[in-house]
């Protein structure tokens, strides 16, 4: 399982790396990809949406089931990893490298975890359930 | 194998009529074909053998133990059919004139009497032809009744997370934003939580209970009433009745609209796409919203009725009424007294067969389960790499339907198991005996494993190609 540092995370397993002044690339995590196992579908929003804090913005399907993927940040859709449409197996490769949508306009962002605490998290997940 | 198409032997026939003796009419030209329809041209005995041949490649309950969870595959028994057969019911037209249907209103009228009594509703409507059709239809009533009110800001619909997926999609088919709620620890609704999301813009909750967990919400009642003081309603998803039907009802709990899967509970064919009903119940004071025409009894004379502010059709005419006349030959076979031991015998039959399996594998309902019980092989996954769909593949290897797999969402690794009321004992101890016997192969050699089903025509399709790249136009395998 990789952690990455340079990005952070939240506890629904969503990474968030800030790109520039109020831009950031958003997707799903390690963890995500290897629970939901091999990615079918995703479902992208367009540019120029609004995105909201705790909200849907996209889902990914996989073999097993679809999951909605809800917003780490209040802004606006920039743009989106069009390749992802074609090969949502990018996800299951490198789920760090397959971002989703990269969010401007950031008015309001969750308290996110650093990798060590997303790291401590996930393990609780594992050890725990 | 081939289609029946591509068996077709120009010619060939199942009769052979006699010479004409009488004279030839003629159609007027432009009503004559011009060509022969395409059809296949076969002998009986190829067409008997080839659906022979198909049946021969599937499984259903008459083949053996089908422990779907969630889905009560239950037994049809065949009394069900030959009532639906009899030729006063299955020769009917829609539009016959209503003087002589009166039996059939009869009996429409006597399922809803019955199903309301069983399920403590008013009244219910027939039309919708599916479970998922029901859930919709339960929420266009909430959605009339709110409206009505005055009340259209009520959007939200409050679904757990242990919720079948029908719940938020068909939400969202009426338009309402969904609100997931998560579970308790142990599984059940979180009350502080359900405080907590509902409000001014609830427009009801979507529950099973007993959950898809196979566990009994004891606390529904406040659950029902938190909803309620919000101003929402609450709709009862039918999909685990079998567990309750007859012993206590969804209107005493206090849900104002409840939809029924008469192929789960109440022993119609199950799937296939073919003639179902998702029968909806409600709550008086949502009566008049209810689709379709409604069976009236007027002195001694069965009539339609169809309310001014009701939410229109939802399907033809009466909905599938065979089916519906199914379900109430088996309500009628087993009758009042009768009927509560369904509920019984599933309880019994899941506590008898989670036990057996306690010996070997991680269930995830501590103490009695309902109707259906969860094993989880998240340890096995992660120790050894053998996965619940290992466990399944070998399962359908020895012969048997496996149980649902990875559903409900929240279990890891998880099989969901319902053997239904109809098994005796000797099928229950066969079953643990397999699945044990199977799972100490599995985890002596995790690498063969993988290899299972050998002996199925289907093994373990690229289940990523199938959903990426489906091969939706058919074409001969042999060819």
């Amino acid at each position: 399982m990789r952690y990455p540092e340079d990005i952070k995370y939240n506890k629904d397993h969503v990474w968030v790396k800030e790109t520039g002044a109020g831009t950031a690339l958003i997707g799903i995590t390690d963890y995500a990809q290897t629970q939901l196992s091999s990615l079918v579908f995703v479902n992208l929003p367009e540019p120029g949406d609004e995105m909201v804090l705790g909200d849907r913005f996209c889902d990914v399907e996989s073999v097993k089931a679809v999951s909605d993927v809800y917003s780490p940040v209040s802004g606006v859709v920039k743009a989106i990893n069009e390749d992802l449409l074609n090969t949502p197996g990018a996800i299951n490769d490198d789920p760090y490298s397959a971002w989703l949508a990269e969010a401007e306009e950031v008015t309001e962002t969750e308290e996110l975890l650093t990798a060590g605490e997303y790291k401590t998290y996930c393990e609780e997940l594992e050890g725990g359930s | 194998m081939k289609l029946l198409f591509e068996k077709s032997v120009p010619g060939r026939r199942s009769y052979y009529l006699s010479d004409l003796d009488v004279p030839m009419a003629s159609l007027p030209e432009n009503l004559c074909r011009k060509a022969p329809p395409g059809l296949p041209e076969l002998a009986e005995t190829d067409v008997t053998r080839h659906y022979s041949a198909l049946e021969s490649r599937t499984f259903g309950i008459n083949d053996g133990f089908y422990p779907l969870g969630s889905c009560t595959m239950k037994y049809n028994p065949k009394i069900n059919d030959s009532v639906a057969g009899l030729p006063g019911f299955a020769g009917l037209h829609p539009l016959q004139p209503i003087e002589g249907v009166q039996g059939l209103l009869e009996a429409l009228d006597m399922a809803d009497r019955c199903l309301s009594q069983i399920t403590g509703m008013d009244k219910m409507t027939f039309q919708p032809a599916a479970g998922a059709h029901g859930e919709f239809t339960g929420l266009m009533l909430f959605k009339a009744y709110h409206e009505s009110r005055g009340d259209a800001a009520r959007k939200t619909v409050v679904v757990p997370d242990s919720a079948h997926g029908t719940n938020p999609a068909t939400a969202s088919m009426c338009g309402m934003k969904v609100v997931n709620l998560p579970s308790t620890a142990d599984g059940r609704v979180d009350l502080v939580k359900l405080q907590e999301v509902v409000g001014p813009d609830t427009a009801g909750i979507m529950l099973t209970n007993p959950n898809t967990l196979g566990l009994f919400e004891q606390e529904i009642l406040e659950i029902t009433e938190i909803v309620h003081k919000a101003g929402g309603l609450c709709y009862y998803d039918g999909a685990n009745l079998n567990a309750i039907a007859g012993v206590m009802r969804p209107g005493d709990m206090g849900f104002d609209c409840v939809h029924l899967n008469l192929h789960k509970t109440f022993s119609t064919p199950h799937g296939g796409g073919g003639p179902g009903c998702g029968a909806v119940g409600c709550k008086s004071f949502l009566q008049k919203y209810l689709p379709g025409p409604q069976v009236q009894k007027d002195g001694g004379r069965f009539t339609f009725d169809q309310s001014d502010e009701s939410v229109g059709n939802i399907l033809g005419f009466y909905g599938n009424i065979l089916i519906v006349l199914r379900a109430l030959a088996y309500i009628m076979a087993y009758g009042k007294d009768g009927l509560p031991l369904i509920a019984k015998h599933a309880l019994l039959n899941a506590n008898y067969l989670k036990h057996r399996l306690a010996e070997r594998f991680e269930i995830t309902n501590k103490g009695l389960c309902m109707h259906e019980f969860i094993i989880t092989m998240e340890k096995e996954a992660k120790a050894s790499g053998v996965t619940a769909m290992d466990m399944a593949k070998a399962i359908i290897d020895n012969g048997m339907m496996t149980p649902t797999m990875y559903f409900p969402l929240i279990v890891k690794e998880c099989l969901m198991v319902e053997p239904t009321e109809t098994e005796g004992k000797e099928t229950l101890d066969e079953v643990a005996d397999t699945y044990i016997r199977i799972y100490d192969a599995l985890m002596a050699d995790p690498q063969a494993a993988k290899a299972f089903p050998v002996n199925t025509v289907v093994g373990r399709p690229d289940e990523v190609a199938a959903a990426r790249n489906p091969i939706l136009r058919y074409t001969s395998v042999d060819s």
